[in-house]
């Protein structure tokens, strides 16, 4: 189009050609617009199903806006207080412990395949990279975690089985790799420091943005797990909040079937909102979630672009 | 002509630092691989014995367990939908993400473009658990909003969760919407590592946007793309178990010739009493066939364009 004058103004072609034309840049904004829609309005309905009155979802069903509105599924958590406050509980041991072993196991590892003069390095790196290939599967693992490590009812077995990761390993290494330099490691062993105290004082502190990127996937990965629970725990005090969502899911009639209070159980189904109730749960389990976005947003983008780095 | 260095105190430190993660995959990833001979076993209990026992005292049968499986008639359903799904998520995971990616980074606006990064990105986080009530609030019969607006223009309701023609296009759908965000991000990562002068010396020349994105930005995305392509190549006989078993309520008999795939059927086999060592056979399958095909696909790769090889 401006090949004819390329050489007349071509700082000024450049400028202009290397945007889009103002009606394509609205066609792509109300596109991506739609999509953020699509993406919000599931989240926005449950809401306001959650603040449905019973009878308005009996008359009217599930409505974007309720014809009317009622705060009788949050009271009924409210009074559940005691089971929700528990999955909770769990939920956050999980998270934390979860996280934190997490990084600790990535990390060193991380670290010590980092060092090219280490003598077991090449024996490491198969040891981690094998299973990226080649596992043992839902059933042997299963056996392995419930017969041999007896970790059924536990709360480790929400922990350990997903903590460590080769991809993270990975990641971890190839970020000491790139950025710490090597005669930085080799000057403090001249000075007589150990490994450990290395590792503890120089690497870790200097690694924040992939330790940061790493322990949010994790802790997400942590806060989402269901699949472990549904597997192993019978026991109900180990419930972490997704897995009694689950269950809830299972049989709308879990919290009916395991009242706290003292209620009869006929006077307790009918005094429950079901349908709200379980939304309003939903909610429960998302906001942290969301709440916590926000403020991490930018280390996932950053802790893609680390990942994409091959090493 | 390399000479074998003595073991140093950095070798010890290096080693002690590497071992609880050691430790780690020897438990969870390695001593699975071994239990995967439960396959090849009649697995039996022995009262009072632990697992390694029962191993080792359980005969040998051979490939009677594969035997089983591979008469089962509904093996060819399982295969075919995990394959089958499988293949329909790689190419849209490759096309859509790819198509979102360049649009945003065209966007004038660079405050827009974030925005819907990070609410594409969101749904990320969320566990199937969850986006299953997402789903149940627009799809169920009675209550569901789009049943409400089919019975506002006078239609019939339809019965989504027992109608299985509906469903490819449902678990299709939930999986973009999951999933695209985190993609477009990852390419997005990769265009705006691409050097920027590239570009200029394209508009210099003359080219259109369509031509910069043709010659430029796709050819730049190959490698990225290629990547995530042997990544997923390697789960292919692998399914996201919670997008199947949750989004259709825990697969319903009328859905069962849609959404089971081999995950769903093993994970139904461990909560039911088929004999352990046939689901392990659908494991060890699993296991290998996707070790298979992901060093061929990655010898093709190399074949082909050695540096974006995986191994």
């Amino acid at each position: 189009m401006a090949r004819g004058k390329k050489d007349m103004d071509e700082n000024d072609s450049g400028l202009r050609l290397d945007r889009i034309k103002p009606a394509t840049n609205v066609f792509f904004n109300a596109w991506f617009a739609l999509l953020s829609f699509i993406i919000i309005v599931p989240f926005i309905f449950v809401i306001m199903i959650s603040i449905s009155s019973t009878k308005s979802i009996a008359e009217h069903g599930y409505q974007l806006w309720p014809s009317e509105f009622s705060l009788a599924a949050y009271a009924y958590l409210w009074g559940e207080r005691v089971t929700i406050l528990r999955s909770l509980g769990v939920s956050v041991i999980v998270v934390v412990l979860g996280t934190v072993l997490a990084l600790l196991l990535n990390s060193s590892l991380g670290y010590v395949l980092s060092r090219k003069s280490y003598k077991l390095r090449g024996f490491l790196v198969w040891l981690a990279f094998i299973p990226m290939i080649f596992n043992g599967g839902m059933v042997a693992s299963y056996v392995v975690n419930a017969n041999l490590l007896h970790l059924r009812n536990t709360i480790w077995i929400l922990i350990l089985p997903i903590c460590a990761s080769p991809f993270n390993i990975i990641i971890c290494r190839t970020f000491f790799q790139h950025t710490i330099p090597d005669s930085v490691v080799e000057s403090a062993v001249i000075d007589g420091s150990s490994q450990l105290r290395i590792y503890a004082q120089m690497i870790l502190p200097l690694s924040k943005p992939v330790l940061a990127t790493i322990a949010l996937f994790t802790a997400f990965g942590y806060w989402n797990d269901w699949f472990f629970a549904s597997l192993y725990i019978a026991d109900k005090n180990l419930l972490t909040l997704q897995a009694l969502l689950n269950n809830i899911q299972r049989s709308i009639d879990f919290i009916v079937n395991n009242p706290t209070l003292g209620v009869s159980l006929m006077a307790y189904k009918a005094s429950m909102p079901s349908e709200a109730v379980r939304m309003a749960i939903t909610i429960i389990v998302i906001v942290p979630i969301a709440m916590a976005y926000p403020f991490f947003q930018r280390y996932f983008i950053s802790g893609l672009t680390i990942g994409s780095v091959k090493g | 002509m390399k000479t074998k260095k003595r073991w140093k105190k950095d070798d010890t430190e290096l080693t002690l630092l590497a071992l609880p993660s050691v430790v780690w995959f020897v438990l969870f990833l390695y001593l699975p691989m071994i239990g995967l001979l439960i396959a090849f076993k009649g697995y039996r209990v022995f009262a009072g014995h632990g697992f390694v026992y029962n191993l080792i005292h359980s005969d040998w049968v051979g490939l009677k367990n594969f035997e089983f499986l591979f008469k089962s008639n509904n093996i060819t359903i399982f295969l075919r939908n995990t394959l089958g799904y499988n293949a329909i998520f790689i190419i849209l995971g490759m096309v859509i993400p790819i198509a979102f990616a360049i649009m945003l980074s065209m966007l004038r606006n660079r405050f827009a473009s974030k925005l819907y990064q990070t609410i594409m990105f969101f749904p990320h986080f969320l566990s199937w658990v969850v986006v299953a009530y997402f789903l149940f609030a627009f799809l169920s019969t009675e209550k569901g909003i789009l049943n409400n607006i089919i019975a506002a223009f006078g239609g019939e309701r339809v019965q989504w969760y027992s109608q299985a023609k509906y469903w490819p296009f449902i678990l299709v759908f939930m999986q973009v919407w999951k999933t695209v965000g985190y993609s477009t991000v990852i390419y997005l990562a990769s265009i705006t590592a691409i050097d920027g002068s590239l570009y200029e010396a394209a508009v210099i020349d003359g080219a259109t946007k369509w031509q910069q994105t043709k010659y430029i930005t796709i050819p730049s995305l190959t490698s990225i793309a290629i990547i995530m392509f042997l990544l997923n190549v390697g789960r292919m006989f692998y399914s996201d178990f919670g997008l199947f078993y949750q989004l259709t309520q825990r697969i319903p008999g009328s859905l069962y010739n849609v959404a089971s795939t081999l995950d769903t059927y093993v994970y139904a086999a461990l909560q039911g009493n088929t004999p352990v060592g046939m689901t392990a056979a659908a494991t060890f399958f699993q296991s290998v066939a996707c070790a298979v095909t992901i060093l061929i696909a990655n010898g093709i790769v190399r074949k082909i364009d050695p540096e974006s090889a995986l191994i």
